[in-house]
């Protein structure tokens, strides 16, 4: 028996009642909802609250500690934030969708065994398609079903690694591992492809693009960061995380620079601060790992509120290319400083959240001796203000006039950016709010002139090379070919040319079969058609001369024999 | 259509001076603050100002040239 009640489960029960309530009840249960999860998730003590039997085996659904209740809390407040953006502009199946997904990703970090983990991770696959689905477009829908594909892929190598885990050790239990046998491996491939880590990195900037303007939002918070914590949780330390990590903040950066659609630019712009976090998970020392949660924990709250800034200005204009924006911010203020805010703090400007997260990584490379490490680290953090912190304000809000007037979207949805905003700001202020949640004692302090300084030297010298490169950057009708190609064009060109190669050879099989058999039926035909020899009808006389003879040759037989 | 103020070609050219010595200010600072440098070229002077733009400039280069490589018109999956 367990005796707590599972934070998760106020979010199932309110995506089961969003459809049977009046339409006016819904605001109360997309904001109430998540309020009550928050309210669960402080109020359950640490450790295991009990066990529940399952097919002869004990699981661990609600298993509590700092790790599990930080990146509750966070998905807690996603929920709110992303309920509250969404209330105006979502179809009921959204909202429906969003709280499932929610819920699973809560029933994700909770998980203190692989069974529990599994059956969450799976219901966040479906609760996640259903809200790419929901946007109710072709695209959203083919985007939808690639997206399936990749993670029932996905899935199915976390269940060969649990298979092969459970039948090497004995045991069910989720703790820190090492990455020394096969099945831990496939673990580990299951967790990095929700990271959107490579080589299928690609299943991320093709899917939450094409997601509803608050669609996007609930996406961008929840698949990847229960990833990064299931990466934290069970393989600290591992060395291959770090190349990993840091081949996907690369990769995020080039794309983002590269791309030409605001929300696809954030979506690689996910991938590159990902990668900080899954890079901080290889270091695996406390100050790396607490700088991996805590940038976790930020990253939600600014990719979130970019979201919501993109996702704005996607449904009062309806264009989505930088090529069409342009100049908003004479239209939309609200908008535009929220932006600014999230675009700043994602840039790890001091004062905001950025600024207290990013660098605790950073930080525990230069510790551990790192050098090659560190120095790429701090390129990269210049990269990260380079895509995300200018190219997408600058594209959409500012650069050239679009002659676009649209006012700043209703009321519900600038609350919630604003609350974002207020978040992204306060926990640059006031860093110890965050510290104290964070897994492991934090001695870091991050307001120290020379971290202020050299920051700002690092990030104003990046917008320097920006405006100097402006002319480089010139936006382009472009898409940027990545590895989606292989099952988007190679495979339905591989497949389509086997068919014509092989067509001849099925031709010439078909028609020397169907030869064979026509001479078969010829021949049959020829003996037993109506007409055939051995179906015609013979007169009494014939059979009784055949008799004759056939006795004949008998009583002949017979008397040569004797 | 009115030109918002923020856009005026003056006030551009302010926000490029203003801009200038922000960058200028950014780098005088250093003198004023203990460093520690950990690792050979992070004790130069200014490290972060020209290594982040230099880094900037890198990563502009080397999308360019992937872009030559991998860009498609953006219909390229509609087809």
């Amino acid at each position: 028996m367990i005796s707590a009640l599972h934070p998760g489960l106020a979010l199932l029960l309110g995506a089961l009642l969003l459809p049977l309530v009046k339409p006016g009840m819904r605001p109360l249960l997309v904001l109430g909802t998540p309020l009550v999860t928050l309210l669960l998730i402080w109020n359950i003590p640490d450790g295991s609250p009990g066990s529940l039997a399952f097919m002869g085996y004990q699981l661990e659904p609600l298993r509590n500690d700092s790790l599990s209740r930080l990146f509750a809390t966070i998905f807690g407040i996603m929920a709110l934030g992303g309920g509250l953006f969404a209330l105006r502009t979502a179809t009921l199946p959204e909202l429906v969708a969003a709280k499932l997904y929610a819920a699973s990703a809560i029933g994700v970090v909770y998980a203190g065994d692989f069974i529990s983990l599994f059956i969450c991770w799976e219901l966040m696959l479906t609760g996640s398609t259903l809200v790419i689905w929901s946007a109710a477009s072709s695209t959203a829908h083919h985007a939808g079903t690639r997206y399936l594909m990749v993670h029932l892929f996905g899935g199915m190598l976390l269940m060969v690694g649990i298979i092969g885990h459970v039948g090497q050790t004995g045991s069910l239990s989720f703790e820190a591992m090492q990455a020394d046998s096969w099945g831990r491996w496939f673990i580990i491939g299951g967790f990095l492809l929700n990271t959107a880590a490579p080589p299928l990195s690609a299943w991320l900037p093709d899917a939450y693009p094409e997601a509803s303007p608050s669609g996007a939002v609930f996406l961008s918070a929840f698949t990847t960061k229960a990833a990064v914590y299931t990466l934290m949780r069970g393989f600290p330390g591992t060395e291959l995380l770090v190349y990993v990590g840091l081949f996907m903040i690369f990769y995020g950066i080039i794309y983002a620079m590269l791309e030409n659609d605001m929300r696809r630019i954030l979506a690689y712009s996910i991938v590159n601060q990902v990668g900080f976090m899954v890079a901080g998970i290889g270091i695996g020392t406390t100050m790396a790992l607490n700088g991996a949660a805590a940038h976790a924990f930020a990253h939600i709250i600014y990719k979130g509120l970019l979201f919501m800034s993109a996702g704005s200005v996607l449904y009062m204009t309806g264009r989505r290319k930088c090529t069409d924006l342009g100049g908003l911010f004479q239209s939309m203020p609200v908008t535009t400083l929220c932006a600014i805010v999230g675009a700043i703090s994602i840039s790890g400007f001091p004062l905001t959240s950025g600024f207290i997260s990013k660098s605790m990584v950073v930080e525990a490379a230069a510790d551990q001796q790192l050098a090659v490490i560190w120095f790429l680290l701090i390129a990269a953090s210049a990269g990260v203000f380079l895509h995300a912190g200018v190219k997408f304000p600058w594209f959409v809000f500012f650069h050239r006039d679009s002659g676009l007037r649209p006012p700043d979207p209703p009321l519900s949805m600038r609350i919630a950016m604003i609350l974002f905003a207020g978040l992204c700001i306060g926990i640059g202020v006031a860093p110890a709010t965050l510290y104290n949640l964070l897994p492991y004692p934090v001695e870091y302090l991050p307001y120290t002139g020379a971290h202020v300084v050299q920051t700002l030297q690092l990030l104003l010298f990046s917008g320097l090379a920006f405006f100097l490169m402006l002319p480089v950057l010139r936006r382009t009708l472009t898409i940027t070919l990545d590895s989606d190609w292989f099952y988007r064009r190679l495979l339905p060109l591989g497949v389509q040319r086997l068919l014509a190669r092989s067509q001849p050879l099925d031709t010439a099989i078909r028609h020397r079969a169907g030869g064979i058999v026509k001479g078969v039926i010829a021949a049959l035909s020829r003996y037993h058609a109506p007409r055939g020899f051995l179906a015609r009808t013979w007169p009494t006389g014939s059979m009784v001369l055949w008799v004759a003879v056939l006795l004949g040759a008998y009583l002949l037989a017979y008397l040569f024999s004797t | 259509m009115t030109r918002n103020r923020l856009i005026r070609p003056r006030t551009v050219r302010i926000l490029w001076v203003l801009f200038t010595l922000l960058l200028a200010l950014s780098v005088v600072a250093e003198i004023f603050i203990h460093t520690h440098a950990r690792f050979g070229i992070e004790g130069s002077f200014g490290f972060h100002a020209w290594f982040g733009g230099a880094a900037c400039i890198g990563i502009i280069v080397i999308a360019r040239f992937l872009g030559l490589f991998l860009k498609r018109r953006d219909t390229y999956y509609d087809d």
